[in-house]
Order: C-alpha cells, then structure tokens, then sequence
C-alpha cells in the first residue's frame, strides 16, 4: 500500500526536486542572488540616489520621494512616467528588456539618473 | 555667483564674473542705486527693499505718456503644501491679501507669477481663488512647474489661460505699458532648464513686433529669464532669444518666481526682478545642497515671504519696486 503510493507519487515529486536541486546549486542562480538586490532609488534632496543602477531583466524598479516637494520620473525616451509623487511616494517599473535607460525628473530636468538592465 | 550678488552692495557698475546665462552681454552691467543700505539681506532681516528703474521715454516727451501704473506681483503660494517649512500656507497667503489691501497707493491689479498650488489640486486652485478674492483685484496668471502637474497645464489653462495661446501665453495693455506672460514650465528637456520654446518664441516676436520702441514692455513668466542658479535649474533655455525680440524697447522689466527669494539685475535695458514667495523660502543660491524649502524658526518665517508692489513715479519718470516683507 504505502509503497504502491510512492511510486504513483514519483512523477510528481521527481521534477520538483530537480527544480530544488537546480536552484539551490546552479551557479547563475546563485549569482542572482549574490547581487545587491536593492531596486529602490531615493529621490532626495533633489537629486536621485544612486543615480545610476544596475539591474537584472524583470526587476522591479521603485523610487520614493523623500523630498517635500513633489518630482515626475519620466523617462527620456519616453518609455515610463510616473504621475507626480508627493512625499513619501512610490513609483514602480518593470524593467523586461536589457538596456539602459536614461531618466530625469520632467518638472526638475536638472535631476537625471540612469537605469541599468543587464 | 555668490560674488556677483556681493558686489550688488557697491551699488555702481561692476564687471560681471558671473556666467552661464547666456544673455547676450555688453561688458558690464549697471547696477542700481540702492535704496536703503544693506538691503539686500532681505533674507535675513525681513527688510524692505526698494529701487526705481528708469522709464525712459524715447519720445522725449517730458509729460510722460504713460498713465498712473501700479500693481502689486505675488508668487508661488504653493497652496497645499504643509511641511515644516509652513505648515500654514493658507494664513500667509491671507497676510500678503492683507498686505496687498493696506497699500497706500491701491494696485489696478495683480500679476501671480506662478506655483498657485502645490500638487496642481482642483481644491488648491480654488481655495487659492477664494483668498485672493479678498483683493477685489483683476488677477493675472502665469503657471509655475506645480500647476501643470500630470496633465500639461490643462487643468490650469481652463481656469487662468482662456484667452491665452498655446501652451498659455498671453500679452495685454495697460496704462501705455505692454504685458506679456511667458509660459517657461513645459516640455522640459533632461539636464535642461526651463524653457520657452519655438512656438512660443514666435509667438513673441510676432507679438511685439506692432509695439513702438517707447512702449515699455514687462515681461512675467515663472522660472527666471536669467540664469540664477543653473545647477538648481534656476533659469530657462532660451531666454536670450526671447530677450533678443525685446532689445529695441527702452525699457524692459522682467518679473519673475520660482526661488522663493528677491534677487535683481539690471542688464542695459532690461532689469531682471524675482519676488518672495507667500508659501516658504528657498536656500541663496549653492548655499544648501539642494534647492528645496527652507525652515527658519517660526517668529522669522514672515520676514522672507512677501510680496512686490510696483508703482509708475510720474514725476521721475521711473518705476519703482518695493518688496516688502509679510513681518
């Protein structure tokens, strides 16, 4: 009985450990995991922190302003806009394609910042 | 810069070192006497400043063919703001209507030069009209960077900009004096400054190409026509082509926002004019790391808002600007 009941189980169980097994030791995935998983950027003082980010595709960018004023993220290709984010709001991107993308604030153009998608 | 704003003081010509405005210059610029001594440190001290730019009149004509002139510019109420900087905008906005109500000398009317509201809110804008209906003043508007957040100006063009073109320029007459207001907040570029542009510029060629070169011209528009302060964007793009249309008047006054802070210069025939803020101050220029509101011990907010009083003096053939102070 019990036996007759793992090997019916087997099918199931076989792939998800493979998937454990890939993961857990595959080096690619334990590169990801070695780098800085941060994807926030600070928009304080005017000015966007750090100002340039690198990243893996399918992250999740999101910026927070700090300021007390409000600033636009816009992209200066056109590719992503935020509304404008009062204190303490977010704005967030998913970046799928590899590239860089140069960014700046549309109602403060002084304050640029680039986004980095390997 | 910070020695340019300096040498202000000497009062006499000064050779300018500062740079980056690119406005066309002739060597030097002419500074103004000053009324009052060490008025500059408006910041400081709260103190009332005042100087008087020379109408000149190209006609010759010594009784002066301009009417009376007086009106009282105000800027960046920043209506919903409520940091630390002022948690009240809505009290020193009342002030400066109050300040505005007790002029000896009562203005025809009234230029806002921008940042109305502070998140470019429908209830901003009204709660801005509200207050200022107190005035019982003709208002003219130009929008600052925070009243066309989200939708290009729309919003702001549907209630100030009716009779405007484009983007929300305008120009009107009044007394013998030609107003124009320059929209400086859209389309703006990444790393760049405010600008104006082409559209926008022709449109002002065009406009004052009509106009004798005795007319006096004032020009009003948010973010300053002349480079402050380029690492804080405090300047526009294409000022000096719009400042090229302007260079056969005899006089030009150009009255801008934006730095929450008074700051002048006379450049030949233009003189270059930036009012308080009724909202909060804003660092001197490099004086912080960033540009943004500026807290000062409660008792000492009032001393750096304000407002700017302008009044044609007939008789000397001048337009004097008083910033006074809300204290």
């Amino acid at each position: 009985m019990n036996r007759r009941f793992l090997v019916r189980l087997l099918p199931a169980i076989l792939p998800l450990a493979l998937v454990a097994i890939l993961t857990l030791y595959s080096p690619r995935a334990a590169s990801q995991e070695a780098k800085p998983s941060s994807t926030e950027v600070k928009v304080d003082n005017f000015a966007f922190a750090p100002q340039t980010l690198t990243v893996s595709a399918n992250s999740t960018v999101t910026w927070v302003n700090k300021d007390d004023v409000p600033h636009v993220i816009a992209s200066d290709q056109g590719v992503f806009k935020s509304k404008a984010l009062d204190t303490d709001d977010k704005y967030s991107y998913t970046f799928t394609k590899p590239g860089t993308y140069t960014y700046f604030c549309s109602i403060h153009p002084k304050m640029t910042g680039t986004i980095i998608v390997h | 810069m910070a020695k340019n704003l300096l040498d202000r003081h000497s009062g006499g010509v000064i050779e300018h070192d500062h740079n980056n405005d690119g406005i066309d210059r002739r060597g030097f610029l002419k500074c103004m006497a000053w009324a009052g001594t060490g008025a500059f440190c408006l910041m400081q001290g709260g103190v009332l400043r005042s100087f008087a730019l020379p109408f000149r009149n190209h006609s010759g004509d010594k009784s002066g063919n301009l009417g009376e002139l007086s009106f009282v510019q105000i800027s960046d109420s920043h209506m919903g703001f409520n940091k630390p900087a002022n948690p009240d905008v809505v009290a020193t906005l009342k002030a400066a209507v109050d300040k505005i109500n007790a002029l000896p000398q009562q203005p025809e009317f009234i230029l806002h030069t921008g940042d109305i509201s502070h998140l470019s809110k429908p209830e901003e804008f009204d709660n801005v009209d509200q207050i200022l209906k107190a005035t019982n003043k003709e208002i003219f508007f130009v929008p600052g960077e925070h009243d066309v957040l989200n939708d290009n100006g729309a919003m702001f063009r549907e209630r100030y900009g009716k009779n405007s073109k484009g983007d929300g320029w305008y120009s009107f007459d009044k007394n013998g004096t030609h107003f124009i207001g320059l929209v400086n907040v859209l389309n703006l570029k990444a790393g760049g400054l405010g600008a104006l542009g082409s559209e926008q510029l022709e449109w002002l060629e065009d406009d004052v190409r009509h106009l004798k070169s005795s007319t006096p011209v004032i020009v009003f528009a948010h973010i300053p026509l002349w480079t402050v302060y380029p690492r804080w964007g405090w300047g526009t793009e294409d000022s000096a082509q719009a400042l090229s249309y302007l260079k056969r008047f005899g006089s030009v006054t150009v009255l801008n926002g934006h730095i929450h802070q008074t700051m002048q210069k006379v450049e030949g025939n233009v003189t270059f004019h930036t009012a308080c803020s009724t909202a909060f101050p804003q660092p001197a220029p490099g004086t912080a790391d960033g540009p943004g509101p500026m807290k000062v011990p409660a008792d000492q907010l009032r001393s750096v808002l304000g407002i700017t009083d302008v009044n044609y003096v007939q008789k000397r053939h001048a337009l004097a600007l008083v910033d006074s102070s809300l204290a």
